[in-house]
């Protein structure tokens, strides 16, 4: 009975989802010089989240989420350098569309395989866009990608400014916020709830008659137009796009990021991406060596003995503490 | 360049990523275990030989051998460590792990020998070109292919004609049959990935002259190494070895032809081929 209260309440909104939303607008105030450092982080949130949609709820293990990310980001770079679309808004939507076609068609063809097959196809589809970007320089710039491109004022008011990034951090929290609002509703939904059931026993959803392999497509459009949007923002933000936005490196990095703050659990999208990124920001740079040895190392802890991230290990003492007090 | 020089340059590639990939093959078949680490071992095992040769004092071909117990015994002691926890957990988790040990590896070497390129010396014997009647080519390259070629062949033995090679080909077909006839999988895998990483610490050596040997060797090669296997099918010995030779020669023509991008169609390629037949070319529907 208590569990399935619990699981009628799971979706109600709780007072404290609104702190990570009061603490992204009180670091606009509180930081003012590490707006640019903290938009790079939302951006890392939006294509992680984007990553948790079918990894943490559909359970499709891919390595080459990247693809759409980089779809999103040339989109809107093609865009503003070969026919002078600079209005954001309308780049960010192109962004998620171009990403969403990719993510429909490969989804329709490469969801049909699972396991290594799978892994090495989402692989190829990654490593197949990368190549044509490098080579079709004239119109992609090829390996060096394309450096300066500028974008028209928000809604005609906030122009993007390169130095302090101060538009650019609110509005990658805006569209953030509504991203979020998307996948919230989507997983909390009877289509979130039979992702879930796909994960967990993909057998049981076969024999019940639930369309498995429909709606695993549609959960991976969709992830796929987030990502579009992330890769867009990104292109946005930094005024440039290059190679590095379609790497295999991406798409290991944001599932790590993943992993680290717990998957299919929504928040930790947000912890692994703010964790993540900081320790980088403050020791890679330092020491490149150490970072790459430590995060290694992390990588192989989590994978032996804590499967469900930051979050997880936090849930699991809290639990530990209830049981302690009663 | 005339046919038979591409023919053979591009086999002497493909002997080295069969050398490194077959291993991979044949441990990925047995326990479905993800390893993307597999390129790790490679590099580690031509960095064993570059060391050996420069500040050991070993010759070329003792230094191969060094290598390959060298890092057989790593390997083994990694797996009945670590890796051997793994076997059941999810792909999600052996993905994390194997790309963690890929980190650790990577900044073990940069930290221990330093990040520049590294340089396997050849011995005499193996330089300059050799005659064979119709065409004159480079020593190594054919004495790769011959070694390639050695190698495939005892492997087919190994596998066809021993109850060591009949228990794998058992155990890769069904496990679980072959548990319930007395196979031993665990050690058995145990054993095939020690031979599988020993032979990919010779192949990270001699093939250092056309892949290069530095601290980013495993994750730059990673998708080469994972085509040819998956191509191949899990576990077929023969399957890697065309898969190989095949992907060997595809690249070293696109290189010449296509210098710019022209390894775009090895991946198009993979792609039909992997939705034609998800098991591979040479690899068994159910395997």
């Amino acid at each position: 009975m208590i569990a399935a209260t619990q699981l009628a309440r799971r979706h109600r909104f709780r007072w404290w989802e609104l702190l990570p939303w009061a603490a992204g607008i009180a670091v606009f105030f509180v930081f003012p010089n590490y707006l640019s450092f903290a938009t790079q982080v939302l951006i890392t949130i939006l294509f992680a989240l984007s990553l948790d949609l079918v990894l943490g709820y559909a359970g499709i293990v891919t390595l080459g989420h990247a693809a759409f990310f980089g779809a999103g980001a040339y989109t809107v770079g093609m865009l503003a350098m070969h026919w002078g679309w600079n209005e954001p808004f309308s780049g960010l939507l192109a962004g998620a569309l171009v990403a969403a076609v990719i993510g429909f068609f490969s989804g329709v063809v490469l969801l049909r395989t699972h396991g290594l097959t799978l892994l090495m196809l989402t692989l190829c589809t990654m490593t197949l866009l990368e190549q044509a970007a490098n080579m079709g320089a004239a119109w992609t710039g090829g390996f060096d990608g394309m450096p300066g491109l500028s974008f028209t004022k928000i809604l005609g008011l906030f122009g993007f400014d390169s130095l302090y990034f101060r538009s650019q951090y609110l509005y990658a929290l805006a569209m953030l916020f509504l991203c979020f609002a998307i996948v919230r509703v989507l997983v909390y939904s009877s289509f979130g709830q039979s992702l879930t059931g796909v994960r967990e026993n993909l057998l049981r959803m076969h024999a019940v008659g639930a369309p498995v392999r429909m709606r695993q497509v549609i959960a991976y459009t969709v992830s796929a137009a987030l990502a579009g949007v992330a890769g867009a923002l990104f292109t946005q933000a930094n005024g440039y796009v290059n190679l590095a936005v379609l790497g295999l490196e991406r798409s290991a990095g944001v599932m790590i990021v993943l992993i680290l703050g717990g998957y299919g659990r929504l928040y930790g999208a947000f912890v692994g991406a703010i964790v993540y990124m900081v320790l980088e920001h403050t020791l890679a740079k330092a020491y490149p060596t150490a970072w790459q040895l430590g995060l290694g190392l992390t990588l192989i802890v989590v994978a032996l003995f804590a499967r469900n991230g930051v979050i997880g290990i936090a849930d699991s003492l809290r639990r530990r503490v209830k049981a302690d007090a009663r | 360049m005339d046919p038979i020089s591409i023919l053979l340059g591009g086999f002497a590639s493909g002997m080295v990523l069969f050398i490194v990939s077959v291993g991979l093959s044949v441990t990925m078949g047995l326990m479905g275990f993800v390893n993307l680490a597999h390129g790790g071992f490679a590099m580690l095992g031509g960095y064993v030989i570059v060391l050996a040769m420069k500040h050991w004092g070993f010759s070329f071909l003792p230094s191969l051998a060094l290598a390959f117990v060298a890092v057989a015994l790593f390997a083994v002691v990694l797996e009945r460590l670590l890796y051997a926890r793994l076997y059941r957990a999810t792909e999600l988790d052996q993905v994390l792990f194997t790309i963690g040990l890929v980190f650790v590896m990577t900044a073990a070497v940069t930290l221990g020998v330093g990040p520049e390129t590294q340089v396997v010396e050849l011995p005499d014997w193996l330089r300059g070109q050799t005659d064979l009647g119709f065409i004159k080519y480079r020593t190594y390259s054919l004495a790769l292919i011959a070694a390639g070629t050695a190698l495939v062949i005892a492997l087919w033995l190994g596998f066809e004609r021993t109850r060591f090679g009949a228990r794998i080909r058992a155990a890769v077909d069904n496990r679980r049959m072959a548990q319930s006839l007395g196979v031993d999988v665990g050690r058995l895998f145990a054993a095939t990935f020690a031979i599988g990483s020993g032979l990919a610490a010779v192949g990270g050596g001699l093939g250092a002259e056309i892949l290069g040997l530095d601290p980013n060797y495993p994750l730059r090669y990673l998708v080469y190494f994972l085509i040819v296997v998956a191509v191949g099918g899990l576990g077929r010995v023969t399957g890697v070895f065309f898969a190989a030779l095949l992907i060997g020669v595809l690249d070293f023509v696109l290189k010449i032809y296509f210098p710019k991008g022209g390894t775009i169609f090895i991946y198009v390629l993979t792609l039909m081929l992997l939705l034609w037949r998800p098991q591979g070319i040479f690899g068994r529907r159910g395997a």
